[in-house]
This record gives structure tokens, sequence and C-alpha cells, in this order.
């Protein structure tokens, strides 16, 4: 199909266009690619995963820093800065640092490498699979911008990053909600042999997870709030964004637990299973990702496999689409990913 | 630990080669296919990098002071298991398994299979960006030790080869030798009309290497070559190009149609083998 005559997408900021519910609103432009996910007066940390990384790295000379030219969007400068000598920029080669990673693990190295979650995913993803995962090498491959974390657009926005390498063999695939999780999670996948991708939230990372009783434990999802109503299963900052919504869907008397899955692969069965299957609770799974191939999907597949029937199964994820560019705020109420639009789902599907 | 230096009573490198040929023909009738015309196209350059320029203890394959030998085109496993064996890395019995069922010689070759087997390279094209990063690794760890990568013209077709040719340039590896073995065909017909690569020399030579091109069934001029390649001063890294010609040692298979799967019939084996013996220079 031909796209040289339109209709072209956008065109609702043109003069005397959008709709009627839009006009008063003002408009938000795009933020910057690298925008913070913090909300107004939010408290965040300073990149945690590069302070994480030299934390551990001090004792284990073996940690290099690998990137494809993005050292300073996923904070890996921090770790350039601390140790330039153990910091290899491959340039905007994203395959060869796939593979160049690879060559090191080889070699006895434990490489942290990073580049946006678009690209190691839907670009490298032989390259990890042959040159990495086959041979279970111990490379670390930590991506920013996953799912809907800039309003850049479909080029950046990735939106199937988890359904991409959910596939892939031996490979561990880590969600951490926010800035204290992100740092505790640094700690772990070093400690951790074998292959892993890890989603990255960087710059001024949202701090919540301080205020509960919880540590990052991989492999591990745990119970932070406890809800008689409503089970949401999340990673991710959708963590966060349950929490939240939780807190508004409490004012309305609905009682919402909130079990965090930061580990997607290999997935927490058992705590899974055991949360899910407390009686007369309806399970909502909550994502930054395609509601295809993503935590959802794999939720939804172990509770048939396993024959534990919740009254009601929901997904809170984004749309199978690519989808627009603009405004974060903006394009998390209008695909169900901000804590309001989450709440108002969760409360129209309990009235149903 | 130093290089495999012949002596009085070892083997010459045209024995050598005569060997890997052998075993790789054997292992050919033994699964009734294979890959023979590479496997005998190349058995030169393996017998010169094993019995000549790598450093290696047969009995710890993956001894730390050990050189690397990459092999990025997976499909060519059948020439260096023929070379492995030869090498004592492998027990020549072994050979009788080759492409069998649970067999630690598979068609296509995985380092999780086969001892001495540094990479898995069957997704062609991604030998030289796992050798760039062992050999930044090698540096990190002062090891004085090479990285060889042997691939395919056909491989020159894919991507990351030259973002791995570009990076080794740029950080002036000179302890990577990349082996390309020139035999003009892939598995859709010759090189030159899937996609041209030539020139082949000023290309490498623009991405910052030391480049030399020899005839790759030469053993005098291979020896020169790798000789030259690991004496070469500067950092640079450094690529051997080796024209070789397919199925090179048994005339009978030299003149047939070229093509990437030769089919040699069943009854062609022993042929094979006869031909290859009448033609033992040593």
């Amino acid at each position: 199909m031909s796209r040289t005559k339109g209709p072209w997408r956008g065109g609702n900021a043109q003069a005397g266009l959008g709709t009627a519910a839009d006009a008063d609103k003002p408009r938000l432009t795009t933020s910057a690619m690298i925008a913070s996910l913090a909300a107004e007066g939010q408290r965040t940390s300073p990149a945690p995963f590069g302070h994480a990384l030299i934390e551990v790295a001090q004792d284990r000379p073996e940690i290099v820093g690998m990137t494809a030219d993005l050292s300073k969007y996923t904070d890996l400068h921090v770790f350039a800065q601390q140790y330039p000598d153990r910091f290899y920029q491959m340039g905007m080669a994203e395959q060869l640092l796939m593979l160049a990673a690879a060559g090191m693990a080889h070699e006895g190295f434990v490489p942290f490498v990073t580049t946006y979650a678009a690209f190691a995913s839907r670009r490298t993803f032989d390259f990890i699979s042959q040159g990495i995962a086959e041979e279970g090498l111990n490379v670390k491959i930590c991506c920013a911008l996953p799912g809907l974390t800039t309003g850049y657009g479909p080029s950046h926005q990735a939106t199937e990053d988890i359904a991409i390498f959910r596939g892939m063999p031996d490979l561990t695939i880590v969600d951490p909600c926010d800035a204290l999780d992100t740092a505790q999670a640094t700690k772990a996948i070093a400690a951790h042999d074998g292959p892993v991708y890890m989603r990255l939230l960087r710059g001024k990372v949202p701090l919540v997870l301080d205020e509960y009783d919880y540590a990052f434990e991989l492999g591990k999802a745990k119970l932070i709030r406890d809800g008689a109503d409503v089970l949401v299963i999340s990673s991710g900052f959708m963590t966060m964004r349950a929490l939240e919504a939780a807190s508004r869907l409490a004012a309305d008397r609905v009682d919402v637990g909130v079990l965090h899955a930061p580990t997607i692969k290999p997935l927490d069965t058992e705590t899974i299973l055991r949360e899910a299957g407390r009686a007369g609770r309806m399970v909502v799974v909550a994502e930054n990702h395609s509601e295809i191939g993503g935590l959802g999907e794999a939720v939804a597949a172990l509770l048939m496999r396993e024959g534990v029937r919740p009254p009601a199964f929901r997904q809170v994820a984004l749309p199978d689409a690519f989808l627009d560019a603009g405004a974060l705020p903006t394009l998390h109420d209008r695909y169900g990913i901000s804590a309001d639009a989450m709440a108002a789902s969760i409360k129209g599907w309990l009235s149903r | 630990m130093e290089a495999q230096q012949p002596l009085a009573n070892t083997p010459s490198l045209e024995e050598r080669a005569y060997r890997i040929r052998r075993n790789a023909l054997r292992m050919g009738e033994v699964q009734g296919q294979g890959y023979i015309a590479q496997a005998l196209g190349v058995a030169d350059v393996l017998a010169v990098s094993y019995f000549h320029a790598l450093r290696y203890r047969p009995e710890e394959p993956y001894a730390e002071d050990r050189d690397r030998f990459l092999l990025s085109i997976g499909h060519y496993a059948i020439a260096l298991y023929a070379a492995l064996i030869e090498a004592g890395i492998i027990p020549e019995a072994e050979l009788e398994t080759y492409g069998t069922d649970d067999s630690r010689l598979p068609m296509s070759g995985m380092a999780s299979y086969t001892p001495g087997m540094e990479i898995s390279g069957g997704s062609l094209g991604i030998g030289l960006g796992i050798g760039v990063g062992m050999a930044l690794g090698l540096k990190r760890k002062n090891s004085d030790r090479f990285v060889y990568n042997l691939m395919s013209d056909g491989e020159l077709d894919e991507g990351p080869t030259w973002e791995a040719a570009m990076s080794a340039g740029h950080w002036k590896l000179g302890n990577l030798i990349c082996i390309v073995d020139v035999n003009r065909m892939q598995a859709d017909g010759p090189s030159t009309g899937v996609l041209n690569s030539e020139p082949l020399a000023p290309k490498w030579k623009a991405f910052g290497w030391h480049v030399q091109r020899v005839d790759g069934n030469d053993i005098a001029a291979l020896v020169r070559a790798f000789d030259a390649a690991r004496a070469h001063e500067a950092d640079q890294p450094r690529v051997i190009i080796c024209d070789t010609k397919m199925a090179k040692g048994v005339p009978f298979l030299e003149t047939r149609e070229k093509s990437h799967f030769l089919r040699v019939e069943k009854e062609e084996w022993q042929p094979a083998i006869a031909a290859l013996d009448e033609g033992r220079t040593s």
C-alpha cells in the first residue's frame, strides 16, 4: 500500500482539527528522547544502573562496559568515567557490539553491554542468540528505552522486545521497576552466571520501592501490596503505576494487590500460581509492552497450563500496533498505561 | 608454547594437507554427503594453520596460552574436524561418527559439541566480530597470542563482517589474523554473481588492515604469508586472502560442474580417495 497520498498519521495539531474533548487541553510537545518517567515532584535517583555497576565492578576487574555509541543515554558513561580503561566504545554497530561482547566473554570477561532496547531486540537478535546465548556466555545486555518510554515513534519504541527475547533459550529477562530495583537488579545479574537481558530505566529514575518491604531477587516475584478484590501482576515501571492505581482505587473501596514480577524469564511460577490461585480475585497483568508475547501471555499460559482459574483475567498492555509519536504522558494515557487509565480500566472491568 | 615445528621425522605440510583431505573424504563417505568441495579446497590453509602457525597443545585444547582459531563458516566443520583429527585433538576413530545422531562431530560446527571448536559459526558472518572481542580480551590480559578467524568469501556479503573489519582497524588489533577462503562459490552460484565483493585487497586495506593475497593451495606461499602476517610490525589487523580451488586434490571432482553442495555418489567416495592417494606428493 502506498502512503504517497496519505492519509498521514498526526494532523490533528493543525488549526481547527482535533476532537471536542481535546479542545481546551494544552497540547504537550514531544519531550526529549530520553525524558524521565518521573511525575512532577516525585523522588528520583540519578543513573542507578551506572552507579550500581561501578560499585559491583570495584571488586570484579573482569567486568567491562561496552556500548554502541550510547553510553550517555544508557548511564554507562558513569562506568566509563570511573573505569576508562575498562570501557569499550564499539561505535554505532550493534551487531558487532554483541559479537565483540561474546568474544570478550570467551576470554573470561563479563561485559555489560548497552544500547537501546529496540536495537538490541530487533537488530541484533541473531548475534545474541548464536554468538552469546547458544554458548551460555556471561554477557549482560542492558537496554534503555524499553517499551513505550520515548515519544520518538516506532523507530525507538521497543514495544515488542520481551516478545522477541522470550523465545531465546537460556536468556534471563529482567524488567525492574524503579531506581532501587534497577540498582539491586544490576548487582544481582552481575552475580548470576549466564546471559541476561535487562530493561533499563536511566537518567533521573523514580524511586518508589524503598517505601515498601522489598528487595530484588533474581527469579522471584514479590507481593508488594496485598488486596482482596484484584491482583495486579506487573513488571517494570508498571508496578509503580499499579501501586498508584491501587491507592486511587482504595478510595473507591476497591482493594488491589500488586505482585511485582521483575524477572520475566524464568518466571517465578510458584509465587504467581499461589497468588493467582487465591480465590475470588480478578487477575490483571500490567506491563510496559505489547499485549502480544510479554508477561501477560506468559502468565496466562501458566495459569491455563496449571488449571488456575481466576474469576477474570485482563491485560494492561500496549496495543499490537506501531504507536504514535508524542509526549509520553499523552501516549501513556492514550494507550492505557498511565495510573489514571489503569485505575479506570480496572474499575470498568469490575463493574461488568 | 611454541608453534608446531616440523621435526626431521614429522610429516611435511603437504602430507598433513593430504591427510586432512583424506579424513574429510572418509567422513563424507560415512555421511554420504558433506561440504567436501570446500574441505578439499581449504585443506592446505588448515595444514599451514595447524602445523605451522598455531601454538597449541592437543591434549589441552583450551589452554590459556593457545592461539585461538575460529571457524566462522560452520558448514566447513568437516574440514576442521579433519584437521583436528590430524592434530590429535579428536581421536581418528571418531571420524566414523561424522554427522550421525549424538556424534560430537555434527554437520555444522558448534563449540558445545566438539573439542577444539572455539565458536558456533553456522550463522554466517559472526566469526570476525567474535574475533574482535577475543582479540580485545587477549590484549586486556596482556597476552601475545593470536586470534585466527577463518571465513569464506560468501561471508563478505554479511554486514557485520565489515563492522568487525572497521572495528579491528580502529582498535589496531595486531593480534587478529583473518583468513578469507575465496573459492568463488556461494549457495546460489558464483560469488561474483551473487554479490560481487571484489576488489578485495583494496577494501581490506581501506579498513586499515595489512593485506596479503595468495594462492591458497600453494603451501610454500601460505607459509610465507602466515609468517609475514605474524611478523608484521605495525599495529594493524592482518588478512590473508586465499584463492582456493574447490575439490582440490581429487581431479575428477575438481572438473565437475561446481556447486556449493557438491554431489558425490555413493560409489564415488572410494575412487575419490584413490584419486587423492594417487596425487600424494610425499
